[in-house]
């Protein structure tokens, strides 16, 4: 880890569980992932020092912000962060560059005002400096609180759901204009949020929360394709989740072989787990392939299933299909397919299709203790 | 027309502004943030003077500042003065009667402010001060105008804990609802009469203002982002 990165040990059992460990190097962007509840904002707030965590530290740089052990616990004002909240917290009586220049106390009275203007400039807001909050839409407040946040030189940038409270139009700008501002800044940013394609396509790392622990960290794919066992899976929103029995390691084939309802899956090798144990398994809808209605294949012989279409959700050019296995209506996996193919292949509801699960979209995990 | 009353009436006025204000800013924050054992207790107290009769709050007024009691003999050893049937006395009895007018639409306007707004300000570097005084104050403005306006009109207006505790010493505790109570005595219909109409104006002025002001501040709650 550099230097000037952030790292940071909390712990306590009430009246919020913490058990966290993270760091993040300057100029990375860390994405704290989870369902509501499970202590990611408390995490920024406490790195913010607006929350005091029972025990643990945290460190910034050269500084130690908090250390409950030796005493230690830098206020709020003194810790020089750039905190983008939720719904931008602008103070409503103010305009846009007194917003900003409010954050710039650390200047001189004269240096303030030019360095304000160049602030909003560079968020794109040239000509509405003396707009009051209330007259700016959603994303211009957005990136006021982004300037102001920006406006302490801070040591390390927190934002927190930052884009939630916009159009998904203007969340997409908003999000490329901050990998855009991210080159410009080298120091640690921490993001908080719900959405994981926001925090697979702008994180470096992901953090997977629940119940105030890190369940899994790492690269977003990494994380995405890996998830560590079915609770990491479902929270990053994996639907084809399904346990089974180990059959057999073959080395020398590259392959595993599992039991599941009844039949055998081949997957791609991983001993982790022995002979005989039982594990869970995940695949993502993008690795199962639909057969051909019309005419049969050679890629069916890789491990084939069949099952009736029960229900088709629509996600841009693709369609994900609920396919119902064997007639037994608590056995469901998805899978997509693009509109065009589905359409050639007069897919529709209540339709038998066959389907192959290809081994290497196939991932296995320990059972969750 | 009493001027002499009516100039009492304001100079009492504006004092028990001067001195509710601070003391209603600091208690009404700390009522509309924190939690405390006690608070509804604390709550209530305040609010007793909206619902006690003015004679009742006036006799336990007197009884604490009379010239046997504790309060009453510390402050006539400290300034040689007494607190009932004087000037300071009907300053302090008016501050009493006034605090949930001036607490209560400071309560309210802080309670407005969001933590996150205030949090943003200790982002930003303000220090607790700084806030209170650029952000928190700036926001809750028409509580204070409020607080005041009502606080002035109805000190104007007080009768029952003047009389009680101030009784009506010329140029000293004779108020200008004193001074209507006693030209009716009189029966100078004339002057009580021109004195109630200027009472009655700047009250409904008062109340008025307290009203728009209301008006204002919702809006800005509703339209802030």
């Amino acid at each position: 880890m550099s230097k000037a990165g952030l790292k940071l040990k909390l712990r306590q059992r009430q009246p919020i569980p913490l058990d966290v460990e993270i760091d993040c190097d300057s100029g990375e962007l860390l994405a704290l992932v989870g369902p509501s509840g499970s202590g990611k904002t408390t995490i920024l707030r406490s790195i913010a020092g607006l929350y005091q965590p029972h025990s643990g530290f945290i460190r910034c740089g050269e500084e130690t912000w908090l250390e409950r052990e030796r005493g230690i616990n830098v206020s709020t004002q003194d810790r020089r962060i750039g905190f983008v909240f939720q719904d931008y917290a602008l103070f409503p009586h103010l305009s846009a560059l007194q917003n900003i220049t409010t954050a710039l106390s650390h200047l001189d009275v004269a240096a303030r005002d030019a360095r304000g203007r160049e602030l909003l400039e560079q968020v794109n807001l040239k000509g509405l400096e003396q707009r009051l909050p209330v007259h700016l839409s959603g994303g211009q407040r957005q990136r006021v609180a982004l300037a102001r946040a920006l406006a302490r030189e801070p040591k390390i940038l927190l934002l927190d759901e930052p884009f939630s409270a916009v159009d998904q139009i203007t969340r997409r700008k908003l999000q490329q204009e901050l990998v855009v501002l991210r080159r410009s800044i080298d120091i640690p940013i921490v993001l908080v949020t719900h959405d994981l394609f926001e925090a697979a396509s702008l994180a470096d790392r992901l953090y997977v929360m629940h119940r105030g622990k890190t369940l899994q960290n790492g690269a977003p794919d990494e994380v995405l394709q890996y998830p560590r066992n079915a609770l990491v899976a479902r929270l990053v929103g994996h639907t084809n989740i399904f346990s089974a029995t180990i059959d057999a390691h073959d080395s020398r084939a590259g392959i595993s072989r599992i039991l599941w309802r009844g039949a055998a899956l081949e997957v791609k090798l991983d001993q982790r787990q022995a002979p005989g144990s039982a594990v869970d398994w995940v695949i993502h809808p993008a690795h199962i392939v639909m057969h051909r209605r019309d005419r049969p294949s050679l890629g069916e012989r890789e491990n084939p299933l069949r099952g009736v279409v029960r229900e088709f959700l629509k996600q841009g050019e693709s369609l994900v299909v609920n396919l119902e296995l064997d007639g037994d209506d608590a056995a469901f996996i998805s899978f997509s397919i693009n509109r065009h193919s589905a359409r050639r292949n007069n897919l529709e509801i209540g339709a038998e299709v066959g389907v192959s699960l290809l081994a290497d979209g196939i991932h296995l995990m320990a059972p969750e203790r | 027309m009493d001027t002499t009353a009516l100039a009492l009436s304001l100079k009492l006025a504006f004092w028990t502004c001067i001195i509710l204000l601070p003391l209603a800013v600091f208690v009404g924050r700390l009522l509309a943030w924190r939690d405390f054992t006690g608070k509804a207790l604390v709550e209530a107290a305040i609010a007793l003077p909206l619902v006690l009769p003015p004679t009742v709050l006036g006799f336990y007024l007197l009884l604490g500042m009379g010239a046997t009691s504790t309060l009453g003999q510390y402050y006539h050893a400290l300034t040689g003065r007494h607190l009932v049937f004087s000037f300071d006395g009907l300053l302090l009895a008016s501050v009493i009667f006034n605090l949930p007018f001036a607490i209560q639409p400071l309560q309210r306007a802080f309670e407005a402010i969001p933590l996150q707004t205030r949090e943003a300000a200790w982002c930003c570097g303000l220090s607790p001060a700084q806030t209170l005084w650029r952000i928190e104050l700036p926001l809750a403005w028409s509580g204070a105008v409020s607080a005041l306006a009502l606080t002035f009109a109805h000190t104007l207006g007080e009768f029952g804990v003047v009389l009680m505790v101030g009784g009506n010493i010329e140029a000293e505790t004779k108020t200008i609802a004193i001074s209507i109570y006693d030209r009716v005595q009189a029966l100078d219909n004339h002057s009580a009469g021109l004195m109630s109409a200027v009472l009655l104006l700047f009250s409904l002025l008062s109340i008025g203002l307290v009203y728009r002001l209301s008006q204002r501040a919702r809006k800005h709650v509703q339209s802030r982002p």
